[in-house]
């Protein structure tokens, strides 16, 4: 892929006294036990990974894995303990005030797991306060503050204060906020948690939307593994602060690379995951059917087609060749097979 | 045994008082022991006992050591007075430059110190008085007299009190809306019409010195404490007790380092006033969550930024709290400070009282509530106010408030014009209404006093005779019958249970403190009248509280009624009960009990308040009654909330009871009053003050103990 924008090398965080001390001494060899009886947590554990330019990376993890403080270590939010952090080739760690703000102002957007509001300031105050505080007018700050008002669905509501929003509304204002000054790259905290279903389906697509058009760097947090497949390039799977596998959807699920994710995949539909071309035959190109299939198809979208099939199904790539074939039977086993097994 | 099991802590508070019982009747009245009227140690009696410290001679009346302890600290007065002495006058004697002799002089740091805050101050307060009175030169309080001479069109004249009127309503209009703008335009109205204008005027050039710089100082204090944990930790122990000392006390030694005058006033009323804005200020910042501050962050905030634009306005509820108790303050001390010689409207309701002209009084009081009150609700609004972008306002619109205001300028400087042709060679009342011109109403109320007291004065004689005679004197006599040890062991013994070894403790060093200071009686009737007060103030307020919480709408008016007494300043209770009852205790103990009946009942409501929601819905789903749920949910988890109340009713009451001795009051405030009075007083007058603060601070130690762990136990927080 293209360049790389976030790159993490051994990045931890422990909190506690001596955190700086103790890690040193393990020589990173971190593990939690030894370290919470010396009074230490640790939230984040050897992290290595880098996000390339309009990539979506989506962590995912149990509550209390560290996933809020992996994101807090990447916005410099709180300085990691140990490892280096690299946004767009500039050691983090590194940069000075000035530099940091800097950047903030004009690269990073985060929006929070808790909203992060500013009571204070109506929902139009609040999402024009990072422009205003970058120095733009007041009235320039105030209609781009509009735009995004429009944009997360909450015209008429503009003079409303926070504690007069329901959670959902907040957090819509939380995303309009992080997206006023256009960031390059984004970090969102649970953004959609806190959305009934059918406003988070529509935000979920116009986010994909958005994503599409802007193509910005995003670490996306979530606890609901639709949404992940829905969103992510690749994810990121921690536990207890380790990243326990980073890899595409369809290789999580196809390959755990621990027993953990194993288990943590287990109830993942999989055709939502996999694509024709995981479960194809490609040795087998004849006897085939009429219908034929594009191998980059998501199972689901096809299933139903496939299965009134008796025939082979042809998988075709981009250029309408065939590449190899599918059974019917194929279908079955891969939705229902896995977790068969799994249990 | 098996209640005993159950009930452990109820066995050992009965011990407690067991034994405090039996050291009260085992210890006799040693027969030499008089209430001592005079004030001992500067009585040479041949009874007395002697002992010397540091050179200095301490005379004070021996008993046996059960009885009363001995004053060992009685030194400590002596030697706070000559440490004071010493620093204003000889300590590290320095060059400075004088302007006026044009040449070096060497003084003592502190004293050139002094001398320069103090002219800093005068100069501030000079500067607003000339422009709400002037008529002179005013921007001479800028420069020199030969300035002016060279610039003459520099002279400004004071403003007519109808533009002051006027600016005071539009303001307010700006600020809030209509209502506010006519209470504005009416109280200044009333203001002027009573010929209260001129000492009005000083006192609103005196707070307008005061409250900003104590807002300022007690922000920027609290900042620096909320960012360093070691100025935290240096400020704490000087805020609490700072919290509980009665305000008459920081009088004295302020007399000592800044002389008499509206400057040391100001200074006098900072130092009160700020620390209740710190602690607020501290409070609020920590509150804040942490992801609002991140959030803050992410936004490319610098520090600057993140502490005015984020920081202090998320902590705006605390800080304006703040800002009310600043106001607060302010005013109760414009009154008090009137004692060293501040001028203004609190001197004129003092010289009322004194001279026992109700009717004055009551007029100045007004005077005084009345800006209070307009002050509070100003700065209220003015942290409130919200703009609006929308609005697609004309040039009129946008700047109406401006035009008003220099409409009503012109209007009011061509009226006062008129009014020189109009007045000729008397005065011009549509410039200023001279103080005593006006219209007074005190005849009236005068009368209305003559007339109370000859209908009632039967009854209020009885209640009165009634009063002390079976109540308030007996209950003097048990106090003063306590032996100095059994109190020392109730009191640590107290702290022992509620909080263990530490808190027993820091009891026992505040209370030994008291004791051994040579004013333990003293304070032993200072804490029967707060006793008295605190008592039935608090079974009035936890009742209306209660009663008033049952219905939305008379809790949101009962807590409106207490912001506003709240505002009242102290001195301004004692006019009423006067009127009523004369120069005797009971008036004392009934302004006791009205000011500390505020505390009491704002916090039973906001303690009922703060009870969740969800409880309220799922007790009644069970099926519990009104009353059942009132005793049994709500009262339970509003207790540690209202135990609060208790420990800001007790302080209210103390210092009630001490401004009480202005009236005439045999206990720690009339030590504190005469300490005024006196050259050598400083020393006094402190201790005095810090006796006070440490009955407060134990009462504070054992109900905020008590409040936290009954918090954990109850799961909130
Ligand atoms: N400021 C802090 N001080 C001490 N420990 C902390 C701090 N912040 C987080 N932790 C600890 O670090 C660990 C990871 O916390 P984190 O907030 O990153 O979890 P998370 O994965 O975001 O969980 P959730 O899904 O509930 O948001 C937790 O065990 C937490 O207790
Ligand atoms: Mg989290």
């Amino acid at each position: 892929m293209s360049e790389t924008v976030i790159k993490c090398e051994s990045v931890y965080k422990i909190f506690g006294e001596n955190a700086k001390k103790m890690l040193e001494e393990s020589n990173g060899n971190v593990d939690a036990k030894t370290f919470q009886e010396r009074g230490c947590i640790v939230g984040v554990n050897n992290a290595s990974f880098e996000v390339a330019k309009g990539e979506m990376l989506v962590v995912m993890g149990l509550s209390g894995s560290g996933k809020s403080t992996l994101l807090r270590c990447i916005s410099r939010l709180t300085d990691a303990t140990g490892g280096k952090i690299f946004i767009e080739g500039q050691d983090l760690l590194e940069l000075n005030n000035k530099e940091l703000i800097e950047l903030r102002r004009n690269k990073m957007g985060m929006v929070f797991q808790s909203f992060a509001l500013l009571p204070h300031k109506t929902v139009v105050e609040n999402i024009a306060f990072p422009l205003q505080i970058k120095g733009t007018n007041t009235e320039e700050s105030i209609s781009r503050a509009m735009e995004m008002v429009k944009l997360v669905g909450l015209d008429g509501r503009e003079n409303y204060f926070p504690r007069e929003l329901s959670g959902g509304q907040q957090q819509r204002v939380g995303i309009a906020r992080s997206l006023a000054v256009e960031p390059d790259i984004w970090f969102l905290d649970e953004p959609f948690s806190a959305l009934d279903p059918l406003i988070r389906k529509e935000m979920q697509d116009e986010f994909l939307r958005l994503q599409e058009k802007l193509q910005k760097t995003i670490m996306f947090i979530t606890h609901d593994f639709d949404e992940a497949l829905k969103l992510a390039d690749r994810i990121a799977i921690m536990k207890d602060g380790i990243i326990e596998q980073l890899d595409t959807p369809a290789n999580i699920v196809l390959n755990p690379a621990t027993e953990y994710v194993r288990k943590f995949t287990e109830e993942v539909p999989r055709e939502k995951v996999l694509i024709i071309e995981d479960v194809m035959d490609a040795s087998s190109k004849d006897n085939l059917g009429d219908l034929k299939v594009s191998k980059d198809e998501i199972i689901e979208n096809v299933a139903e087609k496939i299965l009134t099939q008796e025939k082979l199904v042809g998988v075709v790539d981009s250029n309408n060749n065939i590449v190899g074939s599918i059974k019917p039977s194929k279908i079955i086993d891969t939705v229902f097979g896995g977790r068969k097994n799994g249990s | 045994m098996e209640y005993l099991k159950k009930y452990p802590k109820l066995f050992q508070w009965l011990f407690l008082l067991i034994v405090f019982f039996a050291l009260c009747f085992a210890i006799d009245v040693p027969e030499t022991y008089k209430f001592i009227r005079g004030q001992a140690e500067f009585v040479k009696d041949p009874n007395q006992s002697v002992y010397f410290f540091l050179g200095k001679e301490v005379r004070y009346y021996a008993f046996d050591v059960f009885w009363r302890l001995p004053p060992l600290l009685g030194w400590l007065p002596i030697w706070i007075n000559d440490s004071l002495f010493f620093l204003m006058n000889e300590w590290m004697p320095m060059e400075f430059w004088n302007e006026d002799t044009q040449e070096f002089k060497t003084r003592p740091l502190l004293l050139e110190i002094s001398r320069n805050l103090t002219s800093f101050m005068t100069f501030l307060i000079e500067l607003i008085r000339e422009i709400l009175l002037g008529g002179l030169e005013t921007i001479v309080a800028f420069t020199s007299w030969d300035f002016i001479d060279a610039y003459p069109w520099l002279e400004l004249p004071g403003l007519p009190w109808t533009i002051v009127a006027a600016g005071a309503a539009i303001l307010s209009y700006k600020l809030s809306g209509k209502g506010l703008a006519l209470f504005a335009g009416l109280t200044m109205i009333y203001i002027s019409i009573f010929g209260q204008w001129k000492p009005s005027m000083q006192t609103l050039s005196f707070i307008l010195v005061a409250a900003p710089l104590s807002f300022i100082f007690g922000l920027g204090l609290g900042i620096a404490a909320y960012k360093s944990k070691r100025v935290e930790k240096a400020l704490y122990p000087i805020l609490l007790v700072m919290q509980t000392m009665p305000q008459y006390a920081v009088l004295v030694p302020a007399l000592v380092l800044f002389g008499v005058g509206d400057h040391a006033a100001v200074i006098i009323t900072m130092v009160v006033a700020v620390p209740p804005m710190i602690l607020l200020t501290i409070l609020g910042l920590r509150a804040i969550p942490p992801e609002v501050i991140e959030a803050g962050r992410m936004s490319g905030c610098t520090n600057w930024q993140l502490m005015f634009k984020v920081l202090i306005p998320t902590a705006r509820r605390d800080i304006l709290i703040g800002v009310n108790q600043v106001i607060m303050v302010c005013f109760s001390m414009a009154v008090i400070s009137a004692f060293i010689g501040a001028k203004g409207l609190g001197f004129n309701l003092l010289l009322a009282l004194n001279q026992l002209n109700i009717g004055l009084a009551l007029e100045a009081g007004l005077c005084i509530s009345l800006i209070a009150i307009l002050l509070d609700k100003m700065s209220l609004a003015w942290a409130n106010k919200q703009t609006d972008y929308f609005g697609n306002l004309t040039f009129f619109q946008r700047n109406k408030n401006v035009i008003f205001f220099a409409a009503s300028f012109v209007i009011g400087i061509i009226f006062a014009y008129v009014g020189t042709f109009i007045f000729k060679g008397s005065f011009n009342y549509l410039f200023e209404i001279p103080h005593n011109k006006g219209i007074s109403t005190a005849d009236f109320w005068n009368k209305g006093v003559d007339w109370i007291f000859d209908t009632f004065f039967v009854y209020i004689k009885a209640f009165n005779t009634w009063l002390i005679q079976d109540v308030l004197q007996p209950m003097r006599a048990l106090y003063l019958r306590m032996p100095a040890v059994a109190t020392l062991v109730l009191a640590v013994g107290a702290g022992y249970l509620i909080g263990g070894v530490r808190s027993a403790l820091v009891v026992a060093a505040l209370t030994l403190f008291i004791a051994l200071s040579p004013w333990w009686d003293r304070a032993l009737v200072t804490l029967y009248m707060a006793t008295f007060g605190v008592v039935i103030s608090c079974l009035i307020g936890f009742t209306v509280g209660t009663l008033c919480f049952q219905n939305k709408k008379s809790a949101a008016f009962m807590l409106g009624v207490c912001d506003i007494f709240q505002t009242f300043p102290s001195f301004v209770y004692l006019i009423p009960v006067m009127m009523l009852f004369g120069i005797t205790d009971t008036s004392v103990l009934i302004a006791v009990i009205v000011y500390a009946t505020i505390p009491a009942t704002r916090y039973t409501i906001e303690g009922l308040r703060s009870v969740p929601v969800g409880l309220h819905e799922a007790a009644t789903m069970s099926g519990v009654n009104k009353f059942q749920r009132l005793t049994k949910i709500e009262f339970p988890l509003a207790f540690p909330h209202m135990m609060l109340g208790l420990n800001q009713t007790i302080v209210f009451a103390l210092f009630m009871v001490i401004i009480g001795a202005f009236i005439g009051t045999e206990d720690l405030g009339q030590y504190i009053l005469k300490a005024l009075s006196d050259k050598n007083g400083a020393g006094i007058g402190l201790t005095l003050g810090i006796c006070v603060a440490f009955i407060g601070l134990i009462f504070d130690n054992l109900i905020r103990t008590w409040v936290g762990k009954r918090k954990k136990h109850l799961g909130i927080d």
